[in-house]
């Protein structure tokens, strides 16, 4: 088994979590850490759909700004495909989206204040950069024969709508209609920063104790998500793009002295501002250093550890739930609704729930992780192993599982887990904002002191940390040649 | 002008000389047509040629170059994509003009094939396939003609009919055709690739299927 360079891999990052967990703050503080999970099962089976008038308007503005913002993201993401070729672009786009959206929309709340802008932007300007490195790998892949037969003097126009566009037309549409379902999640947990969608009257139910309220919000997000290709229809999609603006809500004016102050004052870092120079520059900076991004990157990254070992396990242990070589259909239904909610539950929205329920921990933030991201995983690899034809006197049970279809499906289970390595520790940092000790936490806490350039340094130190699990990521895919379709 | 003079053509793949270097001369009014061994270098030459004298040639392919995702009359009308502005051609994506619409289906008319013209070229069968990249390359209506195997998915009479058509629409032609029958019928003059090398330059009328076997 250790010839196995796969096999390798897994034992080297199942060590590195256990020992990570020697560090990790592990624990459950809350002192009725049960009761509260009951009242809150309590409160999602026994959901109350009238008393918050808020309700409906929160779904709508949820809806809103998932459109406007995936809509707008997905229009620059494409113009950046079209010069994904050029060096900078490809770093700019990097950058861009390894910043989350909830880091995107804190830095805009400091200037645009509680402006729509502040969160179509927030869910545009991350997506951009995703839509632009995928929207090229898409157009890339065409093949390029019909374009060498045109004849020459075609506008560069004309043969990109003729010869290039019209194959790829369909995976485009079906990537930025996938992009659409996580663009609601992100949607919803902008609320937990201030903005009207969903997570900002989740929040204030658990924080008043509502849980039926907090079980109604969430039923009718797991319906608006799972309906989605219902009621999204080619069709529809031109009324909903030009109808989505006007239902973001008003808002607070922007106050352009803000914006001007943010940009020349407030992000300067303050050694410069003050004019101590450069020794005052370098005792800032390690000051900032030593206390605030060596602790944040040190969480981060043991979390980002365990919760990727934890998420492998579920996804290992969730995805026989839904495979046609076990169990009925019985089992199977109950199996997909059950990978659904997991999969449609943001992993912030997760983290918050445990962690009112179980009190300030890595516990809580290590459990969301893994059942989200295992959900993904799980429900793929699921669906994978259906396709597998097995001989028809194949082994049942145990055996099955381990003989006939772990291995066939451990290669493609260890490419999604790698891909979706970088995501994992872009939400353990934004998790932070939660009280975790990760880099979303110090981020804040700089942002709550009204220290601005020490917050945009941390969020700079973020963003190239996962960069750099991004990259390490596709190296280690490579090397142990992983392929894999893009996820969110 | 549609005839050419080409010198020191050669190609490699991999380290490995596959043709040339060889000199090709066709005259204008000669239909020439590549018979030779699979691998021999039919495809490759015709591909070296084809980048040489590019604005002048029609070029049908092995792997014919059609895009799946459009129906048949936006695969043809391609094929004069350079004749229209750039206007033009987006109002021709989302709507065809009548003009262009008859011009087309008049040509897939004489290719058996007018009902197919709205049909994507992902749902046509091989052999209808071939005809849409040859509808294309009639279409732009060049002196010159590169073809690569242009009917080896039709049925005997409609590779007649199509190599008819081939003949009388192109003042010049280079065909690579594996059918020797074919080759003798429909073009004035046999050239012979083996090994990436010129092996045989006949006129047709001098040769018979006899002479040409050794090439196999």
């Amino acid at each position: 088994m250790l010839s196995y360079p796969t096999v390798r891999t897994s034992l080297i990052f199942t060590a590195i979590a256990l020992v990570g967990l020697l560090f990790a703050d592990i624990a459950i503080t809350a002192a009725n850490p049960w009761k509260d999970l009951g009242r809150f099962f309590l409160g999602v089976v026994t959901p109350d759909f009238f008393s918050t008038q808020g309700l409906a308007t929160a779904l709508l503005r949820t809806v809103a700004f998932a459109f406007v913002g995936v809509a707008l993201g997905s229009v620059c993401g494409f113009l950046l495909a079209l010069v994904y070729r050029a060096y900078p672009v490809r770093i700019f786009c990097a950058f861009i989206r390894a910043i989350h959206e909830l880091f995107w929309a804190l830095i805009f709340l400091q200037f645009f204040g509680f402006h729509p802008l502040t969160g179509v932007l927030a869910i545009a300007i991350p997506y951009s950069g995703i839509f632009a490195k995928v929207y090229s790998e898409i157009l890339e892949e065409a093949d390029p024969e019909p374009g060498r037969l045109l004849p020459p003097g075609t506008g560069v126009i004309s043969a990109f709508l003729y010869a290039r566009i019209p194959d790829c037309w369909v995976q485009i549409r079906t990537y930025t209609a996938y992009r659409l379902e996580c663009g609601l999640r992100s949607s919803a947990i902008l609320g937990f920063v201030g903005l009207p969608t969903l997570g900002f009257y989740l929040e204030s139910a658990f924080s008043q104790g509502h849980y039926s309220d907090a079980g109604a919000m969430l039923i009718l997000f797991y319906v608006l998500i799972a309906t989605l290709p219902l009621w999204v229809k080619p069709k529809l999609l031109p009324v909903y793009i030009l109808g989505a603006p006007f239902f973001l809500g008003d808002g607070m004016p922007i106050v352009w002295g803000n914006v001007t102050r943010f940009f020349t004052e407030d992000i300067v870092p303050s050694p410069l501002k003050n004019e101590e120079g450069w020794a005052g520059m370098g005792t800032w900076l390690g000051d900032v250093f030593v206390n605030q991004a060596l602790p944040g990157i040190w969480n981060t990254v043991i979390l980002t550890q365990i919760a990727l070992v934890a998420t492998g396990l579920i996804a290992l242990l969730a995805f026989p739930l839904i495979s046609t070589h076990f169990g009925g259909p019985i089992r199977r239904t109950s199996g997909h609704v059950f990978l659904v909610i997991l999969r449609s539950t943001p992993e912030y929205i997760l983290a918050y729930i445990l962690l009112q329920l179980w009190g300030p921990s890595m516990l809580p933030a290590v459990v969301a992780l893994a059942l989200h991201n295992g959900g993904i995983i799980g429900h793929l690899i699921g669906r994978q192993s259906s396709s597998i034809a097995l001989r028809p006197d194949a082994p049942t049970g145990l055996n099955r599982y381990t003989y006939e279809l772990v291995p066939r499906v451990y290669r493609s289970f260890l490419a999604f887990l790698f891909y979706r390595w970088e995501i994992i520790m872009r939400e353990t940092a934004i998790l932070g904002i939660l009280g975790i000790y990760t880099l979303g936490f110090y981020v804040d806490s700089a942002i709550q002191n009204i220290q601005f350039d020490k917050a945009m340094l941390l969020i700079l130190i973020t963003a190239s940390l996962n960069i750099g699990v991004d990259i390490l990521g596709r190296f280690i895919r490579r090397k142990l040649a992983l392929q894999t379709m893009p996820t969110c | 002008m549609s005839g050419f003079d080409l010198t020191g053509l050669s190609a490699s793949f991999g380290g490995e000389r596959v043709i040339g270097p060889l000199s090709l001369s066709v005259k204008a009014g000669e239909k020439v047509a590549l018979v030779g061994r699979s691998g021999a270098g039919k495809s490759t030459l015709i591909r070296l040629v084809y980048q040489e004298v590019e604005s002048l040639a029609s070029l049908v392919p092995q792997d014919l170059g059609l895009v799946n995702a459009l129906p048949v009359f936006h695969n043809v009308y391609m094929g004069r994509l350079d004749a229209h502005p750039t206007w033009y051609n987006v109002l021709t994506l989302m709507r065809p003009f009548a003009k262009d619409n008859r011009e087309v289906k008049d040509l897939l008319s004489e290719l058996a094939m007018p009902e197919k013209v709205w049909i994507p070229a992902a749902s046509l069968s091989g052999g209808q396939r071939q005809r849409v990249a040859i509808a294309r390359a009639l279409y732009r209506k060049s002196g010159l003609l590169l073809a690569d195997e242009p009917v080896s998915a039709l049925d005997g009479p409609m590779a007649h009919q199509i190599m008819r058509l081939l003949k009388e629409r192109f003042q010049t032609s280079v065909i690579a055709l594996h059918d020797v029958e074919l080759a003798l019928e429909y073009c004035t003059r046999i050239v012979g690739i083996q090994d990436g090398q010129v092996a045989l330059d006949e006129p047709s009328e001098k040769l018979t299927p006899a002479d040409i076997m050794p090439l196999y």
